[in-house]
C-alpha cells in the first residue's frame, strides 16, 4: 500500500483504506446517516455520482485550492459515502460510470504532478503510482515520459484510435515516447477498473434510514441507461466484400473465410445456411467446410469454443477491411446497423 | 498420395532422420513445449509433450512423420488441451515467405496442377486436358526469390535490433524448408505479450495504419520543419529516406506534398507501407501465441529440404545447405514444364516421362506433386 499525505488522500481518494480512514478521522457510519451536520457531505456523495452518470467529470468547489482547508476532508468523505450509496444501491451500470469519473477526475491531478516541476515530490509520487498501482515503470526524459514497448503495448491494445497504434508513436530504443498527457490518458482504463474493482469488492454496509432516501434515487437515476438496440439486417462492407470474392469463385484468404462464417453464425444464420456460399470457391469440399463452420459454432470441437467475429481493428491488419461511411465509428463489424431507439 | 509414393518417401524421410539425429534436437526449456506430426495423408496430431532428444527420435522413429512441429508458446501442460494447458509466454516469431513478396519471378517458376485430372501444365484458364476449372498452383522457387526473402529478414532485424532493442544474441534465423525464412526472438520481455499487441507490433514492422499526423502532416496548417528527417530515429527516418530520396530533395518533395493535400500523403504512406518499405512479415503467423512450427533439423514435406537454423543469412543458399537427403539414383516419372535447381545442377523441364536422377531431386518433384514413383 501506498503511503498517503493528506493532499495526496484528497486527490487520489480511492487509494484509502475507506474504513480505517474513518475510524482515524473518529467518525463511523452511523453517524452520517443520522447527524443532520454530516448531511452536506452525504449531499455531495449523491451530487458526485449523479455528476458521474451524466458523464461530467466531478470538479467542483472541492477541487478549488482556495477552499482546501474545509475542501479536503469534504472531498475525502463524501468520495467514501458515495461508494457506501453505491453498494446499497448495487446498480453496476452507476458503479462504472462512477469509476470513469473518478479516473478523470484522477488523471487531471496525475497529469499536473507529471509536470510540476516545482514540485518533485508531487512528480515522484505520480511516478509511483504509476509503478506500484499500474506496474508500468515510466521515466522522465526531458519534456517527455519514456516507457518500454511491451508495457506501452499491454495498454494502448485498449484504444481503437490510430494515433494510438505503435506504428503512430515516436519509439526509439525500445521506448515509445509520450506526454505528460499521454501518459496518464495511457492508464485511464486500468485507473478506472482499479476503482472500480475496489467498489465491488467492498463489503456492503447495512441500510440505515438516513441513506435509503438518496439510495432510491439512485435506482431511478439507473433506469436511464437501459438501453434498448435494433439491428437491421444490412451487411456491413467486409462481408459483402467477402461474399461477392466467393460468387465470383475467386479464393478468399483464410482469414477472410473465419470472419465471414463467425459473422454469419453470430447473426443467428445455421451451418445449412452458411456452407453454400462458399460452393464457388476454387478448393470446395462440402464436407470440409460444413466441418469448419461447425467448429466455429462451438458445436464440435474439443473444448466447444464458440468463436466470435473478429474485431475491425484485425480486419484492417488483415486487409479485409472496405470501410465505408455506414461504418459509423463501430469496432466490431457485429455492431454494423445497430441502432439505439 | 498414391501409396508407392507414400511408402517411398516414408522410407527416405526415415533414412534422413536415422542419418542426421546430430541436426534433431528438442529446443531449450523442452518440457514446456507442446510438440506434434503430421504423416503423409493424414491431418495433425498435436498435443504432444517430450522431455528429451531421445524422446524426439523415438517419435520420429516410431511414426515417420511426414512433418514435425514445436510450439513457441510454454506451458504448463502442454499435453493438455489448449484451454487447459496454462499458457505461460511464447517465443515472439515472424515468418518471410517467397510467395507474399510478389516478385515478378514467381510467374516463371510456376505451374498449374488440375485438381479433377491432375494433368500438369503452364499456367492457363482451364486444364489443357479435362477442361476443369479447379486447379492448384505449383511453384518452385529461384535464386531470386530466396535474395527478396533475405533482404526483407534483414530489414526485419534491422527494425529488432534498433527500433525494438532486442538483443542480437536473442534473434536467431532458419530456413523453413521451402520458401522462406523464419525469424526466431527468444528470452525477451515481448515473450509475455497476448496477440492483440503483437498484432500492434505487426502493423509497426508492416508500416500500417500510418497517420499523416504522425509523420509531419498535422489537421491544420501543415509546416516544412514538422516532416521528417532523414536523420530521425525508427519510422520517422526511413519515410523521410523514402518520400525525399536525399537531404537535397526534401524541400522540393514536401512543397509537393503540401500542395497535393492530406488524403493524398495518406495514401502515399499506405501504398510506401503495402509495396516498398513495410516488413513483408506474415501477419497470421506472428499473431498467433498457441502456434506449433515446423521443428529445426525436420524435412519440410513441401519440398524434401531441411528447416535449418542460418549463421550467416546472407551466405546461406537453401538450395545446397538444406538439400540433405542423399544423392543415390532412382528412376521415377516426371512432369515439370519449369526447370529448377538443387546442388547446383539444373533439372527438368520433363514432360511425363521416365527418369532416373538423385535421389533428392526425385524426393523435391515427389513432394511438389509434380512426379511419381515408378519402382516397387
Amino acid at each position: 500500500m501506498i503511503s498517503l499525505g493528506q493532499d495526496e488522500i484528497a486527490k487520489y481518494p480511492f487509494l484509502a483504506e475507506a474504513g480505517q480512514y474513518l475510524k482515524d478521522k473518529g467518525f463511523t457510519l452511523e453517524q452520517f446517516a443520522s447527524d443532520p451536520d454530516l448531511q452536506l457531505i452525504v449531499d455531495k456523495a449523491y451530487e458526485r455520482i449523479e455528476s458521474a452518470a451524466e458523464e461530467k467529470t466531478y470538479y467542483t468547489e472541492l477541487d478549488d485550492p482556495s477552499e482546501k482547508e474545509t475542501a479536503l476532508p469534504l472531498n475525502v468523505f463524501s468520495f467514501l459515502i458515495a461508494i457506501v450509496l453505491l453498494k446499497l444501491s448495487g446498480v453496476n451500470t452507476l458503479i462504472n460510470k462512477f469509476s470513469l469519473a473518478e479516473a478523470r477526475r484522477a488523471e487531471k491531478f496525475l497529469q499536473s504532478d507529471l509536470v510540476s516541476n516545482s514540485d518533485k515530490k508531487s512528480e515522484e509520487f505520480a511516478i509511483k503510482i504509476f509503478r506500484d498501482v499500474f506496474k508500468v515503470t515510466i521515466k522522465k526524459t526531458g519534456n517527455y515520459f519514456v516507457i518500454p514497448i511491451p508495457d506501452y503495448l499491454k495498454h494502448a491494445v485498449n484504444f481503437h484510435e490510430r494515433e494510438w497504434k505503435l506504428i503512430n508513436r515516436h519509439v526509439e530504443n525500445g521506448m515509445v515516447f509520450l506526454s505528460p498527457h499521454e501518459s496518464v490518458r495511457l492508464i485511464r482504463r486500468e485507473l478506472s477498473g482499479y476503482i472500480g474493482s475496489k467498489i465491488k469488492a467492498a463489503n456492503t454496509p447495512s441500510m440505515s434510514d438516513g441513506f435509503e432516501d438518496k439510495v432510491k434515487k439512485l435506482s431511478n437515476l439507473a433506469k436511464k441507461f437501459v438501453v434498448n438496440t435494433v439491428v437491421t439486417g444490412a451487411y456491413p462492407p467486409c462481408i459483402e466484400h467477402a461474399i461477392e470474392v466467393l460468387n465470383k469463385g475467386e479464393n478468399l484468404s483464410h482469414s477472410g473465410r473465419f470472419m465471414l462464417a463467425t459473422f454469419l453464425l453470430g447473426r443467428g444464420q445455421t451451418i445449412d445456411e452458411i456452407a453454400p456460399l462458399f460452393k464457388n470457391a476454387p478448393d470446395w469440399n462440402e464436407k470440409v467446410t460444413r466441418y469448419q463452420i461447425k467448429q466455429l459454432s462451438g458445436e464440435a470441437g474439443g473444448n466447444k469454443t464458440k468463436y466470435a467475429c473478429p474485431s475491425c481493428e484485425k480486419i484492417k491488419s488483415n486487409n479485409l477491411c472496405y470501410i465505408t461511411p455506414d461504418c459509423d465509428n463501430i469496432i466490431n463489424p457485429m455492431q454494423f446497423g445497430k441502432k439505439r431507439l | 498420395m498414391l501409396e508407392n509414393d507414400l511408402k517411398f518417401l516414408e522410407e527416405t524421410f526415415k533414412q534422413y532422420y536415422f542419418d542426421h539425429f546430430d541436426l534433431i534436437h528438442v529446443p531449450d526449456r523442452p518440457k514446456e513445449r507442446e510438440y506434434g506430426y503430421k504423416k503423409f495423408n493424414t491431418g495433425m496430431i498435436r498435443h504432444i509433450s517430450l522431455k528429451t532428444d531421445k524422446d524426439l527420435r523415438l517419435m520420429l522413429m516410431t511414426n515417420l512423420p511426414s512433418d514435425v512441429f514445436c510450439s513457441n508458446g510454454y506451458y504448463s501442460f502442454p499435453n493438455l488441451p489448449m484451454a487447459e494447458k496454462d499458457w505461460k509466454e511464447a517465443d515472439l516469431i515472424f515468418d518471410i515467405d517467397a510467395k507474399d513478396l510478389n516478385l515478378s519471378c514467381r510467374k516463371d517458376h510456376t505451374c498449374m496442377k488440375c485438381v479433377s485430372c491432375a494433368e500438369i501444365s503452364l499456367v492457363q484458364d482451364t486444364c489443357p486436358k479435362c477442361k476443369s476449372n479447379k486447379l492448384g498452383l505449383v511453384s518452385l522457387p529461384c535464386q531470386n526469390c530466396i535474395s527478396g526473402v533475405k533482404k526483407e529478414v534483414l530489414n526485419l532485424v534491422k527494425i529488432l535490433t534498433s527500433d525494438l532493442q532486442i538483443d542480437d544474441k536473442n534473434i536467431r534465423i532458419s530456413f523453413s524448408g521451402n520458401e522462406g525464412f523464419h525469424v526466431y526472438v527468444t528470452n525477451s520481455s515481448y515473450n509475455q505479450l497476448g496477440s492483440t499487441e503483437r498484432r500492434d507490433l505487426i502493423d509497426y514492422i508492416k508500416f500500417q495504419s500510418a497517420i499523416p499526423e504522425r509523420y509531419g502532416f498535422p489537421k491544420n496548417n501543415p509546416s516544412r520543419t514538422s516532416f521528417p528527417d532523414l536523420g530521425d530515429p525508427g519510422w520517422s527516418g526511413r519515410v523521410a529516406k523514402e518520400l525525399f530520396g536525399s537531404k537535397s530533395k526534401r524541400s522540393k518533395t514536401i512543397t509537393k506534398v503540401i500542395s497535393d493535400g492530406k488524403v493524398a500523403y495518406q495514401q502515399k504512406l499506405e501504398e510506401m507501407g503495402k509495396n516498398s518499405i513495410g516488413v513483408k512479415i506474415d501477419s497470421n503467423v506472428t499473431s498467433d501465441i498457441h502456434r506449433i512450427f515446423r521443428l529445426e533439423g525436420s524435412l519440410n514435406s513441401k519440398s524434401g529440404l531441411v528447416k535449418l537454423a542460418c549463421e550467416d543469412i546472407e551466405k546461406f543458399n537453401p538450395y545446397t545447405e538444406a538439400c540433405l537427403i542423399d544423392d543415390k539414383p532412382v528412376e521415377i516419372s516426371a512432369s515439370s514444364p519449369i526447370k529448377f535447381k538443387l546442388k547446383n545442377t539444373t533439372f527438368g523441364p520433363y514432360t511425363n516421362e521416365k527418369i532416373t536422377i538423385p535421389k533428392y531431386a526425385a524426393v523435391y518433384m515427389m513432394c511438389k506433386g509434380i512426379a511419381s514413383s515408378t519402382s516397387m
